[in-house]
């Protein structure tokens, strides 16, 4: 192996790392917080992606029907949980935040649609009109088991990306597509060795972004709740942060970074409806090596993930992904002789 | 006075087992009223249904509302807080962020969270001391104290503290229910759990007995103490010759 | 239930399956077989989560396993499909064995991800190895044979389908009542009562998951040898997963929902099949859709599943340990040392949890046949020292010997196998079990029938002395008229008691009590005082840590007074009373 392809694999390596680092954080971020393994963290990557695709085509993104059936859902679910509350006076506030708010962005998309708007515009739209699908999707299945035991969550978790990736086909189509680089610059280094510009701005993105959670949760009391919120669940309801508060605010949050995820991968990687599965995979290996909870161990198993998988596809393409998935079991055993036995977690379905 | 915390015919079941079978309390405010009773008995499971932690079947009022139709957090908000015997603090966030969250509900600026920070360093100066310390480094009785001043923060009406002597040197003991008393002193009903239960009676108002689950017995502190049953199981009648 | 209505049930049941191939059409036929083998892997699903609490994400991979294994022997060996079959169950049995060993000491819920991971990895493998085939997979399968008979057709094949479920049904039955199915029963709720009875969570567990796969195993043969073609789909997570769904649907908790779950979903797919394409000429796309949804409704709605309907309905399933007071000769007991032997040496015993002292170089003895009493304030670290001494903490430092014999570092379980039994603070018995199955659990030692014994039913004779003497510890405690209902519905103080009788069933040199009379009425703590002193004749040494100071007195011999984490002294209980330092710490002092 020459010293060209070493660099070419790991620039390679550093660009999927840079995803998963993104993915990670917010599968982290779920996780510690409502001790959700959010599995379709990737299936709402490629909506993102498949959106933007559809703006840049000029038609109107499938997303705007999509987001607009889960708000109807959502809010049907909220007002009747609070018919049967005896909170009636509560039905159009619920109305307001469940439907009218995450409505606002498939407005705003089908202004941006049609006509050729700015690059800017159209990836601004595509991530706003993703952004209300996590946290809807969440409120219809996972709020309602929320003190579910995190088998029983996994399990939702998983049937919803299936669920989802069916939405996905039924919305986007089977086609797959991919967008118009953000920048065509490249950064030559030396003779053979040069990095693409897109590939710069995913890890320089990745970086930013992180800091910038970093910044978030250690210096505004929001992000102390959270925090607080994964340490201590209980301790956090003492003090009176609402789990299903701090649990939309993640979901949110996760769901604006899935859909950055979407927007800087789309012009790198053919996107088909459920191409997200695999990501979100890769970077749920990143954030178990983090042990799901930790931020900076997290980036370090993104690094590790995107590189080896660079390098197994040189050797395999084809088994690439039995090896990336492979290296999982490693890990775990490392991670579970490394955690304090939690003794007696009653961690299964009640017959 | 109408009573701040009123309880009536309580139930609480876990499964098919009742741990708590028609309890009875009444707490007016300004008062300190301290259950007694083993372990076992129901104690704490009395807090956590009165928290709204636990399901439970009977009449929970609070400054006049139902608490019932209230879930834990806007009890909260409401002036109710608990010291958990599990402390329940955030471990791994710093002393000063643990007491920054105290005060989560009471949506303060910065200057008046920053002087509600400094009162409570000033009663207890161990946790001035320690203020960027992770929590999960501090000894038993710093724990304690970060827990009580962490529900300080919140400024509260009614504090319910959960055998604040759980582990306790008798020094810092004495200290906590100095504390305690001084609360009162300030306007601050409490709830008190305590098995340690003459240290409970000297300090409080009005006394429950707690046994299996039922209230067997009631009446003001000091008439309580002098009880010949409570004397007998709680005070240690064996080792009074 | 009765047992007699359980019988009828049970046989209406065979006979309907008998005579259903001639009430259905092929393609009714068709299902039924693919029910059954759905039904194979799902019993196992229902050991392995349902009963023993391990979920498996990748239990597809193991039909894939087996399917590929006598597919690929049968086709390029041309081998007979029976030598397919034990090729098939033998490496699925091993590959499960390998990563059983691999991922089955994960905790929580690690061990559900790692699932997951070879599950995925495992699929992929069979769509990108050239000898199976890649993803055209392998075809011309050659169907099975039996005697003269070729099983080609559907009617035929599903005799013989419908015969290893019945078997399978039978084995995995008989296993839940026997002394391993106790085992696996308790395994949900933590591995720190099955060490204290001296069981392997580990092991049990293993053998639990090689279990399930052998089942799934003989599903992907049947799977292979009946469809005659196989590819790789059908062995990915959406089948692992749909298996699971089964399982829960029909309830997960219970036998029976193996049955009901697989025919319930795949009634209701091949329903959504005919349907879903008449209301939209995407109807592939909604059924997708549509089990997602049928499949969160039932976790948020009906985690029971089916059978948890029929339970609420029919009543709970009764125990599994049917105790006839026939003669049998009792179970072996234990020599006990000399009365005045030193049973247990604590020597400078520490614990530190990170920077807390919780023990700090305690130091006593216990000699035999004697009453000690362990006292203390709340957060002395008395229960702290019990986990040091039964092997569920590890020590910081100091020694423990236990009959002359070094337990340091021993584990929970090879110090119970010494003959030291406990009971916790925090109780730990498995509250849908009876009482006498909860006690059972106590004697594990003192049997050692395996689950293939048990599953065989060859396992009568010992668990006919088990139960004979689960039923004395009962009656001991006096609790043998409560025998047959469920630990759960005891009063917290009794549950304790009856965590006494489990640790008599160990037949222990010594008894280790932590606050066992807590919560008793007063009554309750005079038999609990009586049965103690009674057992300290027949020689058993007691440890008990009690915080009611005149249970305490009126029982022990001596006393060991312990605050802060140290030895504060030890005496005769005249002694410990009259000392001030113990009306200090114990009883507080306000100023």
């Amino acid at each position: 192996m020459s010293w060209d392809l070493v660099f070419i694999l790991l620039v390679d390596g550093l660009a999927n790392g840079a995803v998963y680092l993104l993915a990670g954080i917010g599968l982290v971020l779920i996780f510690s917080v409502t001790r959700v393994v959010f599995v379709p963290f990737g299936d709402v990557v490629a909506f993102a992606a498949l959106t933007l695709a559809a703006f840049e085509a000029g038609r109107l993104p499938p997303t705007i029907g999509l987001v607009a059936l889960l708000a109807v859902l959502a809010t049907g679910a909220e007002a009747w949980r609070l018919w049967r509350a005896g909170q009636p006076e509560g039905i159009l506030r619920a109305i307001l935040g469940w439907g009218l708010l995450p409505l606002t962005p498939c407005a705003l998309a089908y202004l941006a649609a049609g006509s050729d708007r700015p690059a800017a515009v159209q990836i601004a739209a595509a991530i706003l009109l993703v952004l209300p699908i996590t946290p809807l999707i969440a409120r219809l299945t996972l709020q309602p088991i929320a003190d579910a035991s995190v088998l029983v969550l996994l399990m939702v978790s998983l049937v919803l990306h299936f669920l989802l990736s069916g939405l996905g086909l039924l919305f986007f189509g089977a086609e797959g597509t991919r967008t118009r680089p953000l920048t065509g610059l490249a950064w030559n280094i030396a003779e053979g060795y040069s990095v693409s510009g897109q590939i710069i701005m995913m890890v320089v993105a990745a970086l930013l972004l992180s800091l910038l959670f970093y910044l978030a949760f250690e210096y505004t009391l929001t992000g102390k709740a959270l925090r607080a919120t994964a340490v201590n669940r209980r301790g956090a309801r003492l003090v009176g942060i609402r789990p299903a508060h701090t649990a939309l605010l993640v979901y949110s949050c996760a769901s604006l970074l899935a859909g950055m995820i979407g927007v800087l991968v789309a012009p790198v990687t053919t996107m088909y409806y459920d191409s997200g599965f695999v990501i979100g995979l890769k970077s749920f290996i990143a954030a178990i090596i983090g042990a799901m909870v930790s931020y900076p161990l997290t980036a370090a198993g993104a690094l590790v993930v995107g590189v080896s998988e660079s390098f197994a596809s040189y050797w395999s393409g084809a088994l690439k992904d039995a090896i990336v998935f492979g290296l999982l079991i490693p890990v775990l055993m490392l991670r579970s002789a490394m955690a304090q036995q939690v003794e007696e977690e009653v961690d299964e379905i009640d017959p | 006075m109408s009573a701040l915390l009123e309880i009536e015919d309580l139930h609480v079941a876990y499964g098919r087992v009742e741990a708590l079978r028609g309890v009875s309390l009444s707490l007016r405010a300004g008062q300190i009223v301290s259950v007694i009773g083993a372990n076992g008995a129901g104690k704490t499971t009395l807090l956590a249904a009165a928290m709204g932690l636990l399901p439970a079947r009977g009449t929970l009022r609070y400054a006049g509302a139902d608490l019932r139709k209230l879930d834990t957090e806007a009890r909260v908000e409401r002036g109710m807080c608990l010291v958990p015997e599990t402390r329940e603090l955030f471990g791994e966030l710093t002393v000063a962020d643990n007491l920054l969250l105290g005060a989560y509900t009471a949506h303060l600026g910065r200057n008046a969270l920053a002087r509600r920070l400094r009162s409570v360093f000033e009663r207890f100066p161990a946790l001035a001391e320690r203020s960027r310390q992770r929590a999960a480094t501090l000894s038993g009785g710093e724990r304690q104290m970060l827990a009580l001043g962490r529900a300080l923060m919140s400024a509260p009406r009614l504090l319910l503290l959960d055998e604040p002597s759980l582990g306790l040197a008798p020094l810092i003991v004495r200290d906590i229910l100095t504390i305690v008393r001084g609360l009162r002193d300030e306007g601050v009903s409490i709830l008190l759990i305590e098995q340690n239960a003459r240290a409970a009676l000297q300090c409080s108002d009005h006394g429950y007995v707690l046994e299996t689950g039922e209230m067997v017995l009631s009446g003001e502190s000091a008439a309580l103490a002098c009880d010949p049953r409570v004397q007998a199981t709680y005070l240690g009648g064996a080792a009074d010759e | 239930m009765s047992r007699r209505f359980n019988h009828t049930l049970v046989a209406g049941s065979v006979l309907a399956i008998a005579l259903l191939p001639a009430a259905l059409g092929d393609f009714g036929v068709a299902l039924a077989n693919d029910v059954g083998i759905s039904v194979l892997v799902v019993l196992g699903l229902v050991l392995l989560t349902g009963v023993g609490g391990a979920t498996s994400f990748g239990q597809a991979a193991f039909v894939g396993i087996a399917a590929y294994a006598s597919a690929w022997l049968t086709t390029v060996h041309g081998a007979s499909p029976w030598l397919g079959l034990l090729f098939a169950t033998t490496v699925t049995g091993g590959a499960a064995l390998a990563i059983g060993m691999l991922t089955l000491r994960l905790g929580g819920h690690y061990l559900p991800l790692s699932t997951i991971a070879w599950g995925l990895a495992i699929a992929m493998l069979f769509g990108n190895i050239e000898a199976l085939g890649r993803h055209t997979g392998l075809a011309n399968i050659p169907a099975l044979q039996l005697g003269p008979w070729s099983l080609l057709d559907a009617r035929a094949i599903y005799y013989l389908i419908w015969t290893i479920v019945g078997l399978a049904f039978l084995f995995c039955h008989n296993l839940l009542g026997s002394r391993a199915g106790r085992a696996i029963r308790s395994l949900r709720g933590g591995s720190t009562l099955l060490a204290s009875v001296g069981a392997d969570a580990y092991r049990v567990r293993l053998s639990l998951f090689v279990t399930a796969a052998l089942l799934a195993a003989v599903a992907g043969w049947l799977y292979a040898h009946k469809n005659r073609y196989i590819s790789p789909s059908p062995f990915g997570l959406r089948a692992s997963i749909e298996y699971l769904l089964m399982a829960i649907c029909g309830g997960v908790g219970h036998l029976a929902g193996a049955l009901l779950g697989p025919g319930l979903l795949l009634a209701l797919k091949n329903l959504l099949q005919d349907a879903l394409p008449m209301l939209s000429k995407s109807g592939e796309r909604l059924e997708t859709l549509a089990f997602g949804v049928v499949f969160i409704a039932l976790l948020q709605r009906a985690r029971g599943g089916a059978m948890g309907f029929v339970g609420r309905h029919l009543g709970r399933q009764a125990t599994l340990t049917p105790a006839k007071p026939t003669t049998v000769s009792p179970l072996p007991r234990r020599r006990l040392p000399p009365p005045g032997a030193e049973v247990l040496r604590v020597q400078g015993v520490v614990k530190r949890f990170g920077g807390l002292v919780a023990v700090d170089g305690v130091s006593f003895s216990v000699a035999a046949g004697e009453i000690v009493g362990l006292i203390g304030p709340n957060g002395a670290g008395k229960s702290t020292l019990f986990n040091l001494l039964t092997g569920t903490l590890p020590l910081s430092a100091g020694a423990v010997s236990f009959c002359g014999r070094d337990i340091g570092g021993l584990s929970a379980r090879t110090i119970a196998s010494l003959g030291m039994a406990r009971s916790f603070q925090h109780v730990k018995l498995r509250p849908n079990m009876s009482l006498i199955d909860n006690v059972a659990l106590g004697a594990h030692l003192r049997s050692g029938c395996g689950m293939l014994r048990g599953g065989l039913r060859l396992d009568r004779r010992e668990e006919r002395q088990i139960a004979a003497e689960a039923l004395r510890q009962l009656e001991r405690i006096g609790l043998a008229e409560r025998a047959f209902e469920l630990a759960g519905s005891l009063p917290l103080g009794t549950q304790r008691v009856l965590e006494v009788g489990r640790a008599l069933a160990a037949d222990p040199v010594l008894l280790v009590l932590d606050e066992p009379a807590a919560g008793l009425r007063k009554l309750e703590k005079r038999a609990l005082a009586e049965l103690l002193r009674r057992l300290r004749e027949e020689g058993v040494t007691i440890l008990i840590v009690e915080h009611d100071m005149d249970f305490v007195m009126k029982l022990v011999d001596r006393l060991v007074v312990m605050n802060f984490g140290a030895k504060l002294l030890e005496g005769t209980p005249a002694a410990v009373r009259a000392d001030p330092r113990v009306q200090d710490a114990y009883l507080g002092s306000v100023a």
